[in-house]
């Protein structure tokens, strides 16, 4: 029984964006039998519909309006007008994520306390521990089938992964297996196991991969409390005299200016969409933006330090078949500043298509030299980096003065500048990937630069103090009462680990804070 | 292990001319053809040799020697347009003006790819030629026939994806 709430009903929760958290928020408010209300920019698109071919997919799914960027990262040289990698449909970037669900350490909760002070990093202690997070890291990970967490087996080992085991070996890493995934390995949940089909990223056909498009937002709405709103693209929050917000004002699927009254508002449409939506309400109270008074919204983008080692071999490998990142070196991921940077790395099983890898081997590149890398296609390996970037207070996203979008409001700019410690940290990996692979007889390497941003965190990053940050440790922003902050956008730090796990683990709490807050009347 | 068999499905005139790369392309009338490999391009707006030229220049921007000048021909059959031709036109003029000067030959006909891709590489801030090279990267590597020349599968669900069909047979690490 799904529901279906009117326009003007003021007691809904509203949530804007229905990926990895606000999926995951909306069903448990539904299931806590809250009312709520979902809308979503993208359209519904389900699993009969994936297709497996990535620029089609692409085309179906990615997030393609307009945005610029700036900075020296490369991405603003090679993808100038898509600074991000990120879906755009119910379900949001769970229909292509990888399924890499890892927890953070200890310490990177406490980057500030263990980094100390870092040139040019503008780092946080999370208000909150890793002790304070296990039992939603627990939740999260039965939830969404996480492997070698409650009893499940990991995946089995696919042609990439055999690749990177031996190098592994043979470099005397010690922590190398196929990975935490919430792909199911076996039936589990109503869900099939993985069929080792190979188009993780294109949205997965079997639904072993876990994404709140099929494993969430269903149940949320059998309960009778969820309406999911397709094709709703939200452009401003709405707040009364008090400072308190009241609704939200979006485009529906014809264009048409909608607005949806609200009791309490959750912001899940990612970190390039969510402080964007904050900075275009400004209004006489608040004048830039809602729960900006820290001036912190938008600033602090991280991405995590990324990049690619392909290798090539004299047999094949045929690096695309079965899963797509069913494979992790765990043993970089420490802090040890004796490498010569602060935090660590993850080192991950990775392939990609011939069409993609044509574009993102080398963007630019053209000749005999970026030939040669695509005529052993065949014979590739790959990997990609994963590590913890810093915060900077002038990587951001901000309001374009000139370009709009078709609601007529500014589009983001998204400016990013790589820190020394991500260059040093790249260095390293780049390094280590290079050994690895040659260890195992490659005969060419192929160091890959950075992709559009799949990772993008700490726009609205959480703080103990309302001066050094817009959230507090519920996600509730430090402002405004009523006003949440659900996804990757709150994080403090990156750590070195794939976020949606704490993300997941983040939204899970915050649906019972709001539950809580809801049953004593303070909210 | 499961190994891709990248040899194209050779017609047999083209089996008997040795294979499909770098087979010669001649003009007839308005039409660029490939006898080698038995099909022609109707060209309507641009100068015939423009075309036989920006086929030889997609060559050497992402050069296969394992691809027939079919797919390269498909990649840049859409320069065959009113909107495109004048850039298209001054383009190639620009490339065989800097090729006579070498030693008299228009690009096409400068037998070595190395010299080419110098004459190339003097112009890669050109607008035209970042367009077309951007082009290239799907209009070429886009082509679903092209992908088991290189031993890419495609399409994997329809067919139960990999679990029966060597996602880990590597035999020889
Ligand atoms: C190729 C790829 C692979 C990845 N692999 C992994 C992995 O292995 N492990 C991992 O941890 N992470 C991975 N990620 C990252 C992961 O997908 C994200 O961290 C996660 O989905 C973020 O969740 P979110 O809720 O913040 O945003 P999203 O999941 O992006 O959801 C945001 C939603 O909000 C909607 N929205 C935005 N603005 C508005 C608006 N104004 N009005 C209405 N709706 C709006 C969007 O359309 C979207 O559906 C991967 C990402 C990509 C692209
Ligand atoms: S490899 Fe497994 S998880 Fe990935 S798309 Fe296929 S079935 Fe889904």
């Amino acid at each position: 029984m799904v529901a279906k709430f009117e326009l003007n009903n003021e007691g809904v929760v509203v949530i804007i964006g229905s990926g990895a958290s606000g999926g995951t928020l909306g069903t448990d408010l539904a299931l806590a039998g809250i009312d709520t209300v979902i809308l979503e920019a993208g359209p519904r698109v389900e699993i009969e519909d994936f297709v497996n071919d990535e620029w089609k997919s692409f085309s179906q799914i990615a997030w393609l309006d307009q945005r610029t960027t700036s900075g020296n990262w490369r991405v603003h040289k090679d993808f100038a007008g898509l600074p991000a990698w990120i879906v755009r449909a119910v379900g949001g970037t769970t229909i292509h994520w990888a399924g890499a669900s890892l927890r953070f350490q200890d310490y990177e909760f406490k980057a500030k306390t263990h980094y100390g002070d870092v040139k040019g990093a503008n780092l946080l202690d999370w208000p909150i521990t890793l002790t304070e997070m296990e039992p939603w890291y627990d939740k999260a990970e039965d939830r969404m089938g996480v492997t070698r967490t409650n009893g499940i087996e990991g995946l089995p080992g696919n042609n990439n992964f055999k690749v990177l085991k031996a190098g592994a070996d043979k470099l005397g890493y010690k922590e190398c297996h196929t990975g935490r995934m919430a792909i199911n390995s076996a039936p589990r949940h109503g869900r099939g196991g993985c069929q080792q089909i190979g188009f993780c990223f294109q949205g997965c056909k079997s639904g072993a991969k876990w994404s709140t498009l099929y494993a969430e937002i269903p149940k949320g709405e059998d309960s009778g409390h969820l309406e999911v709103r397709p094709n709703c693209h939200v452009m401003k929050i709405e707040h009364d005299d008090k400072g308190k917000v009241t609704a939200v004002v979006y485009a529906d699927k014809d264009g048409k200016e909608q607005r949806q009254k609200a009791r309490v508002v959750c912001v899940a449409g990612n970190s390039i969409e969510s402080p964007r939506l904050l900075l275009n309400s400004a209004s006489k109270l608040f004048p830039n933006g809602l729960a900006n008074s820290s001036g912190m919204v938008g600033k602090n983008y991280m991405r995590h330090m990324t990049g690619s080692v392909y290798a090539i071999f004299e047999k094949p490998v045929h690096m695309y078949r079965g899963t797509t990142m069913a494979g992790i070196i765990r043993d970089e991921a420490r802090h040890d500043p004796s490498r010569g940077f602060v935090g660590g790395y993850e080192l991950e099983t990775l392939s990609l298509g011939l069409p993609f890898m044509a574009a993102f081997l080398n963007p630019g590149g053209w000749g005999r030299e970026f030939t040669s890398a695509l005529d052993n296609y065949d014979k590739m390996a790959g990997l990609w980096i994963v590590g913890e970037d810093m915060p900077q207070e002038q990587n951001g996203v901000t309001l374009h003065k000139e370009v709009k979008d078709k609601n007529g409001l500014p589009v983001p700019n998204v400016h990013f500048d790589d820190h020394p410690n991500d260059i040093a940290m790249r260095t390293h990996a780049y390094k280590q990937g290079t050994a690895l692979y040659e260890s195992v007889g490659a005969t060419a390497i192929y160091p890959t630069p950075p992709y559009p941003s799949t990772h993008n965190l700490g726009t609205n990053r959480m703080s103990e103090k309302p001066k050094d940050g817009v959230v507090n440790k519920w996600g509730q922003t430090h402002d405004i009462k009523n006003l949440f902050i659900a996804d990757g956008s709150q994080f403090t730090t990156g750590g070195a680990e794939n976020p949606t796990l704490t993300i997941v683990a983040l939204a899970t709490r915050q649906a019972d804070t709001i539950r809580n807050m809801m049953s004593k009347g303070e909210l | 292990m499961r190994i891709i068999d990248k040899t194209p499905k050779v017609s047999r005139r083209n089996f008997l001319a040795g294979g499909g790369a770098a087979a010669a392309l001649v003009i007839s009338g308005s039409a660029v053809m490939c006898p080698v490999e038995a099909w022609g391009l109707d060209v309507k707006v641009l100068k015939p040799e423009t075309m036989r030229t920006l086929i030889k220049l997609a060559r050497d921007i992402y050069p296969h020697d394992r691809l027939g000048d079919r797919f390269y021909a498909i990649a840049m059959k859409g320069y065959d347009e009113t909107g495109q031709k004048a850039d298209a036109e001054a383009f190639v003029a620009k490339l065989d003006a800097k090729a006579k000067a070498v030693n008299g030959a228009a690009y096409a006909n400068h037998p070595w790819e190395a010299t080419r891709s110098e004459l190339l590489r003097e112009l890669q801030g050109d607008a035209f030629f970042q367009k077309v090279r951007g082009g290239l990267v799907t209009g070429l590597y886009n082509q679903p026939e092209i992908w088991p020349l290189f031993g890419y599968e495609g399409e994997s669900a329809a067919k139960g994806g990999y679990i029966n069909r060597g996602f880990g047979n590597i035999d020889w690490l």
